[in-house]
């Protein structure tokens, strides 16, 4: 089933002209006759829409930064920005050293008052002393919040003196929460300073083994690098850094000895992907480790990349055994699911990510979106030079970094380089759009009306999206899977990530919770009785 | 886990780590879902609406609905009027509530933008409400936030109509569950009186699944409830940091009168609301709630020895911590360590010291024990290896220490992230406090099994 070009319009009808004005061009109908279909993104959220977005301070220190286990992430703000931030995302991580494990502490300037009135430079300066002296750590971030930028707090002077006092690298972040329209500034921001302060800081100048590569954009949620990083370490990759699931500030220093960096989320990390490529030399392969096919997919890519005869024939060993172990789980899963719909929308990267999976267990995706990605997300990075920077975004500041004179390396000859091109995704992201069906409904940054809308006339049998929606489909007798926790479970990513998901969806459908939605007795008419028929002998 | 917590406590200068409060908005959030078809509205940048709906919606697991004004950078720097404008156009027209609760962040009280200038030249429909109240994350906590959003219901709604009071209590519950609210209305109509309890969640963050989606639920104190508080005889705040500064608002707007009460948590404190309930309005304590109270202290009796004398650390909201201090003295238990993250008093506001509150239970009790108010977990962590308890009783946050410190935790308190159930269920009022015997207890003798050696292991307990 899909949505006519006339219902779309008869739920924008129902907007404030405006808004109506401004909606439109956030939903499209995929047609693939029309060829490429544009869509506005990334632009200012419509006030009082109810949005499902988050803001800069959350794409920064709550995505990429909060990961990063062996520093200490200062929040300098009020006291919610950090407490929000405490262990909500699910970026886990081993304690592989407990004197540098900081994951399960939230820490902030906790501004009051007085820090609003005369500046909260002071406080930040000795809350990082407090932190040097109790917790010791290798390295430390500062993140800004709404009214640091406001009152005119310096938090980059106040950052390079701690530097001075203690010899410790002290990052300072200016991600406050209104800077651009979405996370997406707060993920731009951190991409800048990690590239421009710790990545390619170490003196290595080797990778410490073969065929060694960096996951960027993949933050171990619930488990997924660790999955992921299970099958390529047994194919024989050498993981210099992941950014940043699990991730460590010591590894992210290395990571321009890797000859190839895998792309998992390109809205978050596809900054720093380019900035590798021009800086090292390193290009990078899109890559999608979410379903079967995916990760299938992305490994014979990364050994075509490589073209080394003995890698390419272990690639086919581990993906031969892993699917013929997979298989048969999944098949019982699919019997639950074959033939239901969903949505999927999810933040800048799994919108796309699980509609192959869903697929593989017969699920079709009849409307996807995502709260903050970008076009180049939806219609390919084609269209990245024909983006315009509006008025709310131009300030995120842009890094330009130059090439490395000596660390510069081209790790694959330009002619290979153009070969390989027409075969993998080298350096280049397809989006979303592509790989959804006739018919179906892509949506930016849908809010809470037009999620009633659809589905009321699309009636999906799952809908995948966040905690927010959750209890508000399951409220409606759909079930709703988060797909931005998992809703506690996982990995979802890999080979067995791919069996959990489908367990878990299939739980969902099969649960005997949603018989019980109708109490039995308003089927049943209160009076009840046998009518007596006179006369009859 | 925490392996970072040093035994050693040195003086911290600023550092804040392991919060044991959070910030204003979502408190009011709160409160301003206890309205019936009222749709909290957030005036700042959107990730404040998202980090407060995703926080409430975890602890409650329902929906938790709000809009915000997303500032964008342009509005920080050039005032937030024009969005909150555009936001209370598209708030009506889209989702139509009956009011619209405004509360601020710290980005839009910086900048000082002035709320009710904005409301008067926005388009308000007829027949509908805008309320707003000023919520600055950099005072106090999500505690203040909620108080002063129940105050901005008294400032715009309550009214009085005629100088004769009539004969009904307003209730103001505090930051409490659904669960909560349902118990102290139990209570208070089993006393036989008339009552008008505001903001009450129940019915909203209880709501019950019935295959469609209400984006405003049965629950809520109407408006014309809140209208007609002005004309009660008398406002029970229930919790002084929560629930005190509407009081005082409502004395002085509508001349009522004003008790206030703790959080009706054990039996001290129950007693207290029925014998205020009993004097203000001359009814007798009905049979079945006497015998409820009964039943609670035949309970103490039998099980006194399953938590007689064990040590107890206690955190969490000032109101709640308080209650379930006094409870806990009276089943003969002994804390050690009691604090909350919320700072001694609301700025501005006549609340007063939790520390005194508490010395005052504990001198009592000839107990001496370490309390703080603006505390935070990573103090109580501090105090718990240098002085360690047999139980921790707090919110989901309280996990990590009890993991670390191998200590059973009992969750009480918001939020609570990771068990189902506790928003619908009291912990105030006698019912509450079995419930409360029932999990202290069980927790206590769960430990015991586990570490019984096998010829120790009881069958009967």
């Amino acid at each position: 089933m899909a949505v006519t070009e006339k219902q779309l319009q008869e739920i924008l009808d129902q907007y404030p002209a405006k808004v109506q004005k401004n909606r439109k061009k956030h939903i499209l109908i995929k047609d693939g006759e029309q060829g490429a279909q544009i869509i506005e993104a990334n632009t200012r959220t419509v006030p009082g829409i109810i949005t499902n977005r988050g803001c800069a301070y959350a794409g920064c220190k709550g995505v990429v930064l909060g990961p990063l286990k062996d520093m200490v992430h200062i929040t300098h703000g009020p006291i919610g920005c950090a407490y929000y931030t405490w262990g909500t995302r699910r970026n886990k991580a081993k304690n592989d050293d407990p004197s540098q494990y900081f994951l399960n502490y939230s820490f902030s300037t906790d501004m009051q008052e007085s820090d609003i009135v005369f500046g909260g430079e002071k406080k930040l300066a000795k809350v990082i002393d407090d932190v040097v002296e109790i917790f010791h750590p290798k390295a430390i971030t500062v993140s800004a919040t709404c009214p640091v930028g406001l009152i005119g707090d310096d938090v980059g002077a106040v950052a390079k003196a701690a530097e001075g006092r203690h010899g410790i690298p002290v990052l300072s972040f200016s991600c406050e929460g209104y800077k651009g329209v979405s996370q997406s500034a707060g993920h731009h921001i951190a991409n800048n300073i990690l590239m421009d302060k710790v990545i390619g800081a170490s003196d290595l100048e080797e990778a410490p083994g073969k065929y060694a590569i960096n996951i960027l954009g993949e933050y171990n949620i619930g488990g997924d690098s660790w999955e992921i990083e299970r099958v390529l370490k047994e194919i024989g990759y050498t993981i210099v850094s992941v950014m940043t699931g699990d991730g460590t500030y010591k590894d992210l220093r290395n990571a321009h000895t890797a000859e190839l960096n895998l792309v998992q989320c390109h809205r978050s990390i596809n900054y720093i992907a380019e900035m590798l490529e021009t800086k090292y030399g390193t290009p990078w392969l899109k890559v999608n480790f979410i379903g079967v096919q995916g990760t299938t997919d992305s490994l014979r890519n990364m050994a075509l990349y490589f073209g080394d005869e003995a890698l390419i024939q272990k690639t086919e060993e581990v993906i031969a055994r892993e699917v013929a172990r997979v298989e048969p789980l999944l098949d019982q899963y699919k019997k639950i699911c074959d033939g239901k719909t969903a949505f999927c929308f999810v933040g800048g990267s799994r919108g796309h990510h699980y509609q192959g999976l869903f697929s593989e267990l017969g699920i079709e995706t009849v409307l996807a979106g995502y709260e903050f990605a970008h076009r180049d997300d939806y219609e390919g990075r084609e269209v990245i030079p024909t983006i315009k920077t509006d008025a709310d975004s131009k300030n995120i500041p842009e890094l330009h970094v130059t090439t490395d004179e000596r660390r510069f390396r081209l790790k694959v000859s330009p002619a290979k380089m153009e070969e390989l091109k027409k075969k993998i995704p080298l350096s280049y992201y397809a989006g979303m759009n592509a790989e959804m069906k006739d018919g179906s409904i892509i949506v930016d940054d849908l809010n809470h009306f037009e999620t009633e809308e659809f589905i009321k006339i699309l009636k999906p049998d799952i809908f995948a999206s966040g905690i927010k929606d959750k209890y508000v489909i399951q409220k409606m007798g759909i079930p709703a899977k988060q797909l931005h926790s998992y809703d506690y479970s996982g990995p979802y990513a890999g080979f067995n990530g791919a069996v959990n998901f489908a367990r878990d969806v299939s739980m969902g459908f099969a649960s005997p919770t949603w018989n019980f939605i109708v109490p039995p007795w308003q089927d049943e008419p209160l009076l009840s009785g046998t009518v007596n028929e006179e006369g009859v002998a | 886990m925490l392996d970072c917590t040093p035994k050693e406590m040195k003086q911290r200068h600023g550092a804040v780590i392991n919060p044991a409060k959070t910030c204003q908005p979502i408190g009011a959030m709160y409160a301003a879902l206890g309205i019936h078809s009222c749709l909290p509205h957030s005036h700042g940048s959107q990730g404040c609406c998202s980090f407060h709906r995703m926080h409430l919606s975890r602890h409650f697991r329902e929906p938790a609905m709000a809009s915000t004004s997303s500032f964008t950078e342009g509005a920080s720097v050039f005032g937030g009027g024009a969005n909150l404008k555009t936001a209370i156009k598209n708030v009506f027209s889209i989702y139509n509530p009956a009011v619209m609760a405004i509360h601020t962040t710290c980005l839009t009280e910086t900048i000082g933008d002035d709320i009710p200038s904005i409301i008067k030249s926005a388009e308000v429909p007829e027949g509908k409400l805008v309320i707003h109240a000023n919520t600055p994350s950099y005072q106090g906590s999500h505690i203040t936030g909620f108080s002063n959003m129940t105050k901005g219901m008294v400032a715009y709604i309550a009214e009085t109509a005629s100088p004769v009071k009539k004969e009904q209590a307003n209730i103001i519950p505090g930051f409490v569950n659904p669960g909560d609210m349902r118990e102290i209305k139990r209570i208070v109509k089993a006393m036989g009186i008339k009552f008008i309890m505001f903001p009450d969640t129940s019915g909203v963050m209880d709501a019950p699944m019935t295959g469609k989606f209400t984006m405003y639920p049965q629950g809520g104190a109407t408006v014309a409830q809140i209208k007609d508080s002005g004309n009660s005889k008398i406002t029970l705040a229930l919790g002084r940091f929560a629930s005190s500064d509407a009081a005082d608002a409502l004395t002085k707007k509508c001349q009522v009168p004003a008790a206030v009460l703790k959080t009706p948590i054990g039996i001290k404190a129950t007693d207290a609301l029925l014998l205020s309930l009993r004097r203000t309005f001359a009814q007798e304590v009905p049979a079945e709630l006497e015998e409820e109270r009964g039943q609670l202290v035949d309970i103490m009796t039998d099980t006194h020895f399953h938590f007689h004398g064990k040590t107890v650390a206690i955190f969490g909201d000032p109101d709640v911590v308080t209650g379930l201090t006094e409870f806990v003295l009276s089943l003969g238990m002994v804390p050690l360590h009691i604090l909350t993250g919320t700072p001694g008093g609301a700025m501005g506001s006549a609340v007063g010291s939790f520390e005194d509150d508490i010395n005052e239970l504990l001198t009592q009790a000839g107990i001496s024990a370490n309390v703080k108010a603006g505390g935070d977990l990573f103090t109580l962590h501090q105090w718990i290896k240098n002085q360690p308890v047999d139980l921790i009783i707090g919110n989901t946050y309280g996990k990590y220490i009890a993991r670390a410190e191998d200590i059973p935790l009992v969750r009480v308190g918001f939020p609570v992230l990771d068990r189902s159930v506790h928003s619908y269920l009291p912990v105030v009022g006698y019912r509450g406090a079995m419930r409360l015997i029932e999990s202290i207890s069980g927790a206590l003798l769960e430990r015991a099994d586990r570490d019984a050696a096998d010829e120790d292991f009881e069958l009967v307990m």
